[in-house]
């Protein structure tokens, strides 16, 4: 049987974490590692077109890798001199069947190593998110660098300089305890969902750019679920990532224009996603562990549920965010929450919510948008022509300004604002 | 003689494919899924969502775990397809049939894919 160009592209995608993260405890080198596995590839390439496929094409990958890399250190020790055993380590296992090995959880420590170590907390999160693309995911510096919409050389500086940063600290590389490993599936979480909402934040002309980020994302969480097969926080992010890039194309109009989800098309929405992800929002809350994850993901699970703006539980979601506050207090979240109490109270109770944040969230676009549109419902027009003025002057984006614009201009007959 | 065909593949690779190739494969089905039905062969046809979205329930001690059925000492006897609000009452039907039929596990596996082809009783 013969492989196909899609078929060993794909396999090579879904291998690479592992078999990075395999080649990164053999040889504690994140370059020689990523040099391996490209070694690899290129090998694969040759071979399987014509031998067929390998039964474990991990395995395999990581074999010849390795085998490659080996060969490489030994080729440059002749000239310098030969590094210490230990300093390609972990060879003791060079003669069990990788195959049989792939399950352990070995494997599994692995790719969360790799993970953790591309969401060093020395690194800004832009760079977090810029390494984990690379070394994890694989995109090229080309790719990552349209999605940042910086330059391409600029964006391999900004890799090369937080791989040298990540190579100098210490990573430990022993097998994390529980307590370790859980702080560590937190940390890549929290990393995944930047990956995400950096893809998610954008607007007209890069959105098609950075949509791949979104995808990106879920195909990370989809991994660490694979890992922890059982953890809710992780069920719920991958939910919570699927229920709103399941909106992706009822979001925008044909202009580019901000669409709120009050106005959404809803027949636009993804119902497969919206499927997978009410499917394990309703797994992980079988558990009884509500985290911060699994709150979002619930909110956004009735928002998905409701067949029109108008059928929305607000109620619920008001509770859900009540529930989000006392886990996770935040001025954030108390704005978000006002929306909420807006649609169940009225607009006066929701500004006596938003107002005590504006030493918090002076600075922030979306609290002058939302108490500009409360003002606008309570006649309170010439506060809330001054707050839309603020908003526009924070607006990240054209289409953000420009949807603050027709806000002012509806000034006089009324209408709502909540986050898209 | 009616026959089930199962479905296995190596699940990394195909979550890994993207939109356009995983369409491309269903495109290339679809032709296949129409010469049977026009055939009037093709019974339910359905493609399951990853194991990842998998509950099982285990009948006798009424345990529920995440993930798919593993145990290969038993095998895969039959299937029902049922149209359920959620989760909870996915459950609730499986804990009824596991009445009638106690012994082994029910797999509660989300539907990607459905179709219900011709009447072929």
């Amino acid at each position: 049987m013969s492989a196909d160009i899609a078929w060993i592209d794909a396999a090579i995608t879904s291998a690479r974490p592992q078999a990075i993260g395999a080649l990164l405890r053999y040889f504690r080198d994140l370059d020689i590692a990523e040099e391996a596995f490209q070694d690899a590839c290129l090998r694969a390439l040759k071979s399987w077109p014509e031998k067929g496929p390998p039964r474990d094409p991990t395995a395999w990958l990581i074999m010849v890798g390795r085998n490659s890399a080996i060969d490489g250190v030994r080729r440059r020790a002749k000239t310098t001199a030969l590094p210490d055993e230990a300093a390609i380590s972990d060879l003791g296992d060079a003669e069990t069947d990788l195959a049989d090995r792939l399950d352990d959880s070995h494997y599994r420590d692995d790719v969360l190593r790799l993970l953790f170590i591309c969401c060093h907390p020395d690194l800004p999160a832009t760079q977090q998110i810029a390494v984990a693309l690379r070394i994890v995911s694989g995109l090229s510096v080309k790719q990552i660098a349209r999605a940042f919409l910086v330059g391409e050389s600029a964006m391999e500086q900004r890799i090369t300089r937080a791989k040298a940063k990540i190579q100098a600290a210490d990573v430990p590389f022993e097998t994390p305890g529980p307590e370790e490993r859980a702080q560590r599936v937190a940390a890549v979480a929290a990393m995944v969902y930047l990956v995400f909402n950096e893809g998610y934040s954008a607007t007209g002309d890069t959105a098609t750019a950075r949509a791949k980020l979104c995808d990106e994302a879920v195909r990370l969480a989809r991994l660490l679920l694979r890992l922890f097969p059982t953890e809710p926080e992780i069920m719920s992010l991958t939910a919570l990532m699927l229920l709103q890039d399941a909106r992706a194309r009822a979001r925008f109009d044909a202009q580019g224009d901000i669409v709120l989800l009050d106005q959404q098309d809803r027949t636009l929405w993804d119902r497969r996603k919206i499927h997978e992800g009410l499917a394990l929002i309703d797994k992980a809350v079988r558990h009884r562990r509500p985290g911060p994850y699994q709150i979002q993901a619930a909110i956004a699970a009735l928002h998905a549920r409701a067949e029109t703006a108008a059928d929305t539980d607000w109620s619920e979601i008001g509770q859900l965010y009540a529930a989000l506050e006392r886990l996770n207090p935040s001025p954030v979240v108390t704005l978000n929450r006002a929306v909420a109490v807006s649609k169940v109270d009225g607009p006066e109770a929701a500004l006596a919510l938003v107002d005590p944040l504006a030493k918090a969230l002076g600075g922030y676009f979306y609290f002058h948008g939302m108490r500009g549109a409360l003002l606008m419902q309570l006649k309170r027009d010439a506060e809330a022509r001054e707050a839309f003025n603020q908003a526009i002057a924070l607006a990240g984006s054209s289409a953000e300004a420009a949807h603050i614009r027709s806000q002012l201009d509806q000034l006089t007959d009324g209408g709502q604002f909540a986050r898209a | 003689m009616l026959y089930a065909i199962l479905c296995y593949n190596a699940e990394d690779v195909v979550m890994s494919w993207s939109q356009e190739q995983d369409d491309a494969v269903m495109a290339k089905l679809d032709v296949v899924h129409q010469r049977l039905y026009d055939e009037k062969k093709l019974g339910p046809a359905m493609r399951l969502m990853g194991t990842s979205t998998a509950t099982t329930l285990h009948k006798q001690q009424d345990l529920v775990i995440d993930g798919p059925y593993a145990e290969t000492k038993e095998a895969l006897l039959g299937l029902y397809i049922v149209d359920v609000k959620d989760l909870e009452e996915g459950l609730a039907v499986a804990r009824a049939l596991g009445q009638a039929n106690p012994g082994g596990a029910y797999e509660l596996r989300p539907l990607r894919l459905y179709q219900p082809g011709v009447d072929i009783g």
